[in-house]
């Protein structure tokens, strides 16, 4: 019998994430109200992870109906839908093996999709060439994340890879590391600076890791997650010399690169910058960049796909990149329409144009709202304070809790922001993340929530978890009056 | 220079597909003829993947319309849809959250689906009950299976991990274990009795591994692919009983149980013959079985919908399979709803139940009657030798090449069968794959083809081979 001592090593490392007890708190929670429980709120509203639709944001409309026909063709008939919604139909289906999104593509896409990609790329960076050949789909930004680490895992007996990988961190990242058999090497964003990165905390990180494991690459999640920050173009080439100094492989997370609003800002890609600069980086500076269909405006998290690009590698490694492609078989044909969709938005004079874009306005007005909105209203509250925040879909609040929790934390043995999660959770009915599945240890605790929600779901977490933190704050300030447990 | 010169020597390892050779000739070919090329052949016909739809094979309509209303509501209260699939896609939708199909779903698949993926099991094995705590559903089995033997394969350790596995064998499989930095051990399938698996050969195999890997699991697939053998009750239970005695983890794929053909045969799950030898093997043998909506007459490949259900593994062992799974979010969503429609199709009596029957029984008919001939003409022509296909998607006839032609093969420095391929590809525009992609015993040669396709395509295919093979076994002989 299979017993625990027999699971492979690599697999019981994979550490343990707050998210999965919280996530399975809040399941029983609405459980218990199914079956009819009293409490002081009717459902739980879930923003701990970046799932538009799941809070309520509406899938954009062109997406679902070229979609909707690709699926059941005899749509192509049906005039209810917009000409340019069944031509684009059409056209896809034409490229689908078969006439049919059932069947298998080559591993690494559909060619016709790639190349939509290749081009979009060229066009978002001023004409910066992109080649569809070095494009691969995978079914999720953080598979196609999982490839590109794997081909620098070392072999069984040899040193292990390092990865440097920002604190904090989007929550997937240290597992996607663990299960790699690869060693994360910390690197601190700073809080008080908005959360920039810092070239000599690079560089101390990098000191380390020496001895420990040999780093072979650099994670950046640009626009951040959960920070939000959007880096200017001098910390971008600050990065990439730093990357070509240490000889390190650039990981670039860049999935929520249509989500920037703060003013003064704008998302510039790492490709872009490279190719500004001089040759002896924009032609050796190794780079995979990522993007995904689960992104701020479209928001198709439950298609599953997204994609990289390839930048300056060696085309032998590039067949390994296809082979290990190859045993995940494709990506799902739907997502990959669908990327190909969101790479090619509908032009003035479309028939879709009008809703197309009144919908995304409407996403991006709604997303800069309530960035600024939760942020004055969380930095209001004592105890609490909010870095502004430029981009992406969360916000990444500081928590400067009393050290009366953080005793009970200790005796709890969980950490402080979770056991925050938790009562806020059990007590409101809130689910946001605890900055510690974030990869903080420094002994700082933030939550994150998702901010990509319909205003009124806002306006319902502000006042829940406000009410819920003044209570706490209030109790613990008062330590005569009972302590709820 | 490149910082990535040293990739992973696990990676490394991974064998670069024939297929890969085969599939760009065909790509060029494809694209010589939209250019206007002159060729002895219009088209290229591609019956080297088992994907229906690729060949010609329709898709369901019930199932693509339902899809559809999930897709865009909006269909969902317009009348073009009939009644039953309106309900049904509210009733998904009901279960997404955020009424969406673009929303996250929990790990293991949308409860209601995982719970009636575990009534389908109960229904199907007469009885033997099945827990919806048990099944993950993964995009695709493949991934299911990854994540299984990433659990088992001890990649840190030595000696290496090893996995019986038949030969021949579907290539994703063997890449997969070697991905992982495990060690294949081969199990030949006999040939000669309709590629049959013997126990006796699963010992052997066994012995062969001792002081070379440590074997932790054995793989089998039924029905089988390429081999398109199926297994009867006493072979399945002969492996059962070995598992059990060597200690080692059972792999059943079982993804084309839907895929069965010969009028005497009949798909029996490794789960409902474990359950029905009773204690002590039914509570005590590890079993993960595996299903698919890529098979079967659906053949929905490109939506990505399968799942594993784990039997009689440590709950302390499964706590680490769901932590690999939650590591990719969730399988996509419309790939967990085509597996629902797969497993909950129209019932007698619903308004879609008339279209779909037909349309089942069409492809059905088909698939029978492609078989059939399939094997006669193959069978026909000299040099060809082909074992009754009574499941899977396949034809996997054996191939006697002339001397001269291997001789060939070698001085252009490919495989045998594999030089056979691309000459077929050439000369007749079909493309197909070479048995060396799937094992075989040594000096033998085989190909593969799907055989899930539409009539029309069918005879064009075999009319096409039969020339050109002629030709081929002329020009060498």
């Amino acid at each position: 019998m299979t017993s625990l001592q027999h699971v492979n090593l690599r697999v019981r490392g994979i550490r343990d994430s707050p998210h999965s007890r919280l996530q399975s708190l809040a399941a029983d929670i609405t459980q218990q109200i199914a079956l009819g429980a009293q409490k002081p709120f009717k459902e739980v509203i879930d923003v701990s992870s970046g799932d538009p639709h799941n809070a309520g944001m509406k899938p954009v409309s062109l997406v679902r109906q070229v979609l909707a026909v690709c699926l059941y063709p005899q749509l192509l008939k049906d005039n209810n839908l917009p000409l340019d919604v069944r031509q684009r139909a059409q056209r896809l289906l034409e490229v689908c093996d078969g006439g049919s999104v059932g069947s298998y593509t080559d591993s690494s896409g559909m060619p016709h999709v790639k190349q939509s990609i290749a081009e979009f790329i060229m066009r978002r960076d001023g004409g910066v060439p992109s080649h569809a050949k070095d494009v691969f789909i995978s079914a999720g930004s953080q598979r196609a994340l999982t490839v590109g680490v794997k081909l620098l895992a070392s072999g069984e007996g040899e040193t292990p890879t390092g990865v440097l990988t920002p604190t904090p961190c989007p929550h997937t990242l240290p597992m996607l590391l663990d299960e790699a058999g690869v060693t994360p090497v910390p690197y601190q964003l700073m809080e008080d600076r908005g959360w920039a990165l810092d070239l000599d905390e690079l560089h101390r990180a990098l000191k380390t890791s020496r001895g420990r494991c040999k780093p072979r690459a650099i994670y950046i999640s640009n626009p951040g997650n959960p920070t939000g920050h959007v880096q200017d173009r001098k910390s971008i080439q600050e990065v990439i010399q730093f990357a070509a100094a240490e000889r390190l492989l650039l990981l670039v997370d860049e999935v929520y690169q249509d989500s920037v609003y703060g003013r003064g800002r704008e998302f510039k890609s790492y490709k872009k910058v490279l190719f500004e600069m001089d040759k002896e980086f924009s032609e050796t500076v190794e780079m995979i960049s990522f993007h995904s269909l689960s992104s701020a405006c479209v928001g198709e998290c439950g298609l599953r796909a997204g994609y990289m690009e390839v930048v300056n590698m060696d085309p032998e490694v590039m067949h390994f990149v296809d082979t290990m492609l190859c045993s995940d078989i494709s990506a799902p044909v739907t997502g990959q329409l669908a990327l190909d969709i969101m790479v090619n938005p509908p032009k003035p004079g479309d028939p879709s144009y009008g809703t197309y874009t009144q919908e995304i306005l409407l996403t991006r007005a709604s997303l800069s709202q309530n960035a600024q909105r939760a942020q004055e209203f969380l930095s209001d509250l004592p105890g609490m304070s909010c870095q502004p925040v430029m981009a992406g879909i969360y916000l990444y609040p500081r928590l400067h809790l009393p050290s009366e929790i953080i005793e009970q934390a200790k005796i709890l043995e969980v950490e402080a922001d979770v056991l925050y999660c938790q009562r806020l959770l059990e007590e409101e009915g809130v689910f946001v993340g605890a900055g510690c599945q974030y990869g903080e240890t420094t002994g700082k605790h933030h939550l994150r929530l998702c901010i990509l929600v319909p205003p009124n779901t806002l306006e319902e977490v502000l006042a829940r978890l406000g009410s819920f933190h003044l209570r706490l704050m209030d109790a613990l300030s008062h330590p005569d009056k009972a302590v709820r447990d | 220079m490149s910082v990535l010169q040293e990739i992973s020597p696990n990676v490394k390892n991974m064998k670069q597909l024939e297929y890969v050779v085969l599939a760009r000739r065909a790509s060029q070919i494809m694209e010589e003829l939209r250019k206007g090329a002159r060729k002895p052949y219009s088209e290229v016909i591609d019956v080297s993947w088992g994907d229906p739809h690729r060949a010609g094979v329709k898709p369901l309509s019930f199932v693509r319309q339902v899809l559809a209303a999930c897709l865009y509501p909006e269909l969902v209260n317009s009348n073009k849809l009939p009644v039953d699939v309106r309900q049904r896609a509210q009733r998904l939708l009901g279960q997404c959250a955020g009424g969406s199909i673009g929303s996250y779903t929990a790990t293991a698949g949308i409860a209601e689906i995982v719970h009636r993926v575990s009534e389908f099991i109960t229904r199907r094995d007469g009885g033997a009950p099945s827990h919806p705590e048990n099944i993950f559903i993964s995009a695709g089995s493949q991934w299911a299976l990854q994540n299984i033997l990433k659990v088992l394969v001890n990649s840190k350790s030595s000696p290496k991990t090893g996995v019986l596995t038949p030969v021949p064998c579907h290539c994703t499989t063997t890449l997969s274990i070697m991905g992982l930095g495990a060690v294949v051990i081969p199990y030949y399938l006999s040939e000669e009795q309709g590629w049959e698996l013997q126990v006796e050969e699963l010992d052997r195999a066994l012995e062969s591994a001792k002081g070379v890997c440590n074997p932790v699991a054995l793989y089998v697939i039924n029905p089988g692919n390429p081999s398109g053998h199926i297994q009867r009750r006493k072979s399945i239970q002969e492996v059962i009983r070995f598992v059990s005695e060597k200690k080692l983890f059972l792999l059943a794929d079982e993804v084309y149980q839907g895929c069965v053909y010969g009028e005497k045969s009949e798909f029996i799950s490794y789960k409902r013959v474990l359950a029905e030898m009773g204690p002590p093997l039914s509570d005590t043998v590890e079993l993960a079985s595996f299903h698919s909506a890529s098979k079967g007459f659906m053949g929905e490949c490109g939506m990505r919908g399968g799942y594993v259900e784990l039997i009689n593994l440590d709950p302390d062992v499964m706590k680490y399979i769901y932590k690999l799974f939650s590591k990719d979010s969730c399988a996509p969503v419309l790939g967990q709803i085509a597996l629902d429609l797969m497993i909950n199709p129209p019932q007698p009596g619903d308004p879609s139940y008339p279209l779909y029957n037909v349309e089942t029984q069409n492809i059905r008919t088909m698939l029978v009657h492609n078989v059939k001939r399939a094997f006669e003409v193959v069978n026909s022509l000299p040099g060809f030798c082909c074992q009754p296909v009574e499941g899977g998607a396949f034809a996997f006839p054996r191939l006697h090449l002339p001397p001269k032609a291997i001789q060939k093969a070698k001085e252009v420095g490919l495989q045998p069968d594999t030089f056979y391929c691309i000459r077929l590809l050439e000369e007749a525009g079909v493309l197909i794959s070479p048995g060396c992609e799937y094992g075989q015993k040594e000096g033998t040669h085989h190909i593969r083809f799907c055989i899930m396709t539409s009539e029309v395509m069918m005879e064009e295919l075999l009319r096409r081979l039969t020339c050109f093979h002629t030709q081929f076994m002329k020009d060498f002989s």
